[in-house]
């Protein structure tokens, strides 16, 4: 594992889509990085933008979409210079699974042929080279590599979504982005999926974002998560801290509306629901919702600090807090 | 309520839905056999009023197909159905009608359910007009009104106009709910009610769920997420294959598992907990397609337990622990007849018996 900081960092990311009604600001602002190894749960509720900001990361916005930020890779912004830059390095260096990947397989073409194309494309190997690659991944991804041969419709879902997680190494990159990726899955399923993603990060050094609106999900695989609302990023932290010590009001009633076999306590959903995001919002996006609104709320966004080591949040809840032990 | 003092709501017994496999056209040409699936092979289970029952299992275990048996959406193969001390098994669509409307369904998806182009107030409406319910426009609009304030819209002034793209997630699964109550039903079948939601309106529909069961409605929650089930059922049915596999108190179920499978399960579930969660005991393979069951118990190539017996023996549900629980697999409640094969509870040597 390379030493050298950060493989992917995300910075001040701004995403705004075109639509009939007016434009939409989908991300506001967010910042991140990533480690060589480490994985990160990208947390949130439906239209909070997390899809968004990793299709920004991958330049795979829709058209009607407008970006502004910073996204560096290994130190280089590779949003600069718009498709010109980015083209170089998807899949190279940064790869994403879709969400529903697993049931996006060209329904009349074998499997590992479809794993073996974007190798072709991308020429990092041709030829016989590109079958024995092809079995690698297969393995890697614990797959008989025999199977290559077959049709999706002769694999499981699950078999389907290690494929599709194969499809995305091809190209040996160092950054993967994960969409959903159990979302479909049964639970039987879904761990040994999430089994794989962790021992590949571990294997290979590979840096994971996992989006999910999963909390469970990231809590028992993700040394890190940052939470998400309204296109903004609201906290960052190791998950632990997230889950014991919450410095964001939306982190804590989030996993308090989680339900969880091992609790006692009821579950308690958050009344209201998300701000519109073709609007300016004024204050802080989640005080209308939030129980400990204060006098700055409603007028002045809280900006996203430091507020422990290693750990961030956007809440003026910290301000006080921070105020008081000076 | 109006339950009945003497028995339960719902009694199903040995219900069996089979779906026949298309052959296609070489298939029967050729004569190849006519293959069915077993969808609900054997369920067996009783709710009463004022309670709720969740039936849990992964996709394709059979949980939806007996739903829809029990409302009689599909026809049973076998078995029978009582619904209030009626046997309901054998009625023509005609009596069924009138009895639909008590009981009704609650569907996964409510930005499927509900008719974009109805209003709030049509779609809760509608059941009324099917069933002649309500008598006048006042009358009814007095009904619709009462559904939305018990599905917690309230005031109904406030949602009645609305179309259901002007409504959240949490708040369209409510109309779906209203127009369900509407009828004053006394079983609420809900099928994965809130897989569709986020995260943050969840709690608000199942304590709705919870307070109509209170209030002496039997609830029969189908449902993937055993968190869920655990939190607010009162028992949970275990499905695999389908079969029941265990059955009992939603606490027993979740904390003294007694089926290998259910054990198995539990594991995997996450929790929200980071510094607390259990090895996951990750299960070799998927669940089998229910046209080809294994022989002998259906799980037990895939058990971490299963012993000699298994491939030749199919267990039936039996007494496990406390009152009620229940789960089929011969490692449970013969402990002692089995002495050879050392601690019941143990993992037995003989591993999965395929590969």
């Amino acid at each position: 594992m390379s030493r050298r900081g950060p493989v992917l960092r995300v910075e001040d990311l701004h995403v705004w889509f075109d639509l009939p009604g007016g434009e939409l600001h989908a991300v506001q602002g967010v910042g991140f990085e990533l480690q060589a190894g480490e994985r990160l749960g990208l947390v949130g509720e439906s239209g909070c933008g997390k899809t968004t900001t990793i299709l920004a990361v991958m330049g795979l916005l829709p058209p009607n979409a407008s970006v502004a930020g910073r996204v560096y890779l290994d130190d280089r912004d590779i949003l600069e210079g718009g498709e010109n830059t980015v083209a170089p390095h998807r899949w190279k260096d940064v790869a994403m699974v879709f969400q529903g990947a697993m049931n996006a397989f060209n329904p009349v073409k074998r499997i590992g042929d479809q794993i073996a194309e974007p190798m072709e494309l991308h020429g990092t190997a041709t030829g016989r080279a590109t079958r024995t690659r092809v079995a690698e991944l297969f393995e890697m991804v614990g797959i008989a590599p025999e199977r290559a041969d077959r049709y999706p419709h002769e694999f499981s879902g699950g078999m389907r979504q290690r494929a599709a997680i194969a499809m995305a190494l091809a190209c040996d990159p160092q950054v993967l982005l994960a969409d959903e990726p159990t979302t479909a899955l049964d639970v039987m399923v879904q761990a040994q999926i999430l089994e794989l993603l962790v021992r590949l990060s571990e294997e290979l050094g590979l840096a994971v974002v996992l989006v999910t609106h999963d909390l469970p999900v990231v809590a028992q695989t993700c040394g890190r998560a940052a939470v998400m609302y309204a296109g903004r990023m609201v906290e960052d932290g190791a998950t632990a801290d997230l889950y014991h010590d919450p410095k964001h009001p939306y982190t804590r009633l989030l996993f308090s509306a989680t339900p969880d076999l091992y609790a006692e306590e009821y579950i308690v959903s958050i009344p209201g629901a998300p701000p519109r995001l073709d609007r300016h919002i004024e204050g802080c996006p989640f005080q209308p919702r939030c129980d400990r609104a204060f006098a700055p709320c409603p007028t002045i966004a809280p900006p996203f600090i430091t507020v422990a080591p290693r750990h961030a949040a956007a809440c003026h809840l910290n301000d006080v807090a921070l105020e008081r032990t000076q | 309520m109006r339950s009945d003092a003497t028995g339960p709501l719902l009694e199903v017994e040995d219900l069996v839905t089979r779906y026949p496999v298309p052959r296609g056209l070489m298939g029967a040409i050729t004569g190849r056999a006519k293959l069915s699936v077993q969808a609900a092979d054997g369920i067996s289970f009783s709710l009463q009023s004022g309670e709720m029952l969740a039936i849990v299992g992964e996709s394709g275990c059979g949980k939806t197909t007996t739903a829809q048996t029990v409302m009689r959406m599909i026809e049973p193969d076998e078995g029978r159905i009582r619904f209030r001390g009626r046997d309901i098994t054998t009625l023509s669509p005609r009596q069924m009608r009138s009895l639909r409307r008590e009981m009704q369904l609650i569907y996964q998806d409510p930005y499927e359910s509900l008719d974009p182009r109805f209003r709030v107030r049509d779609t809760v409406e509608e059941p009324l007009i099917i069933h002649g319910e309500g008598g006048t426009k006042d009358g009814r609009d007095k009904l619709v009104r009462e559904a939305l304030e018990r599905a917690g819209l309230s005031p109904p002034e406030l949602y009645m106009d609305r179309y259901p793209h002007e409504l959240s997630g949490g708040q369209r699964q409510r109309v779906a709910i209203a127009a369900g109550l509407v009828l004053n039903p006394s079983l609420l079948v809900a099928d994965e009610p809130v897989s569709m939601l986020d995260v943050s309106v969840r709690a608000g529909i199942l304590d709705l769920l919870a307070g109509l069961r209170r209030a002496g409605l039997g609830i029969l929650m189908i449902t993937h997420d055993l968190s869920t089930a655990a939190h607010y059922a009162d028992r949970i049915a275990v499905m695999y294959l389908g079969r029941i596999v265990e059955i009992g108190s939603a606490k027993e179920v979740v904390r003294t598992p007694q089926h290998p499978y259910t054990r198995a399960l539990v594991s995997v579930v996450p929790s929200r907990d980071p510094r607390t969660g259990s090895r996951p005991q990750l299960l070799k393979g998927e669940t089998p397609n229910a046209v080809h069951i294994p022989q002998g118990c259906r799980f037990h190539p895939r058990c971490p337990e299963s012993i000699e017996e298994c491939p030749s023996i199919d267990p039936q549900l039996r007494p496990a622990g406390a009152v009620g629980h229940e789960a089929a697999c011969i490692l449970v409640g013969h402990d002692e007849n089995l002495d050879t094969t050392g601690d019941a509870g143990a993992p037995a040597a003989t591993g999965p018996g395929r590969t």
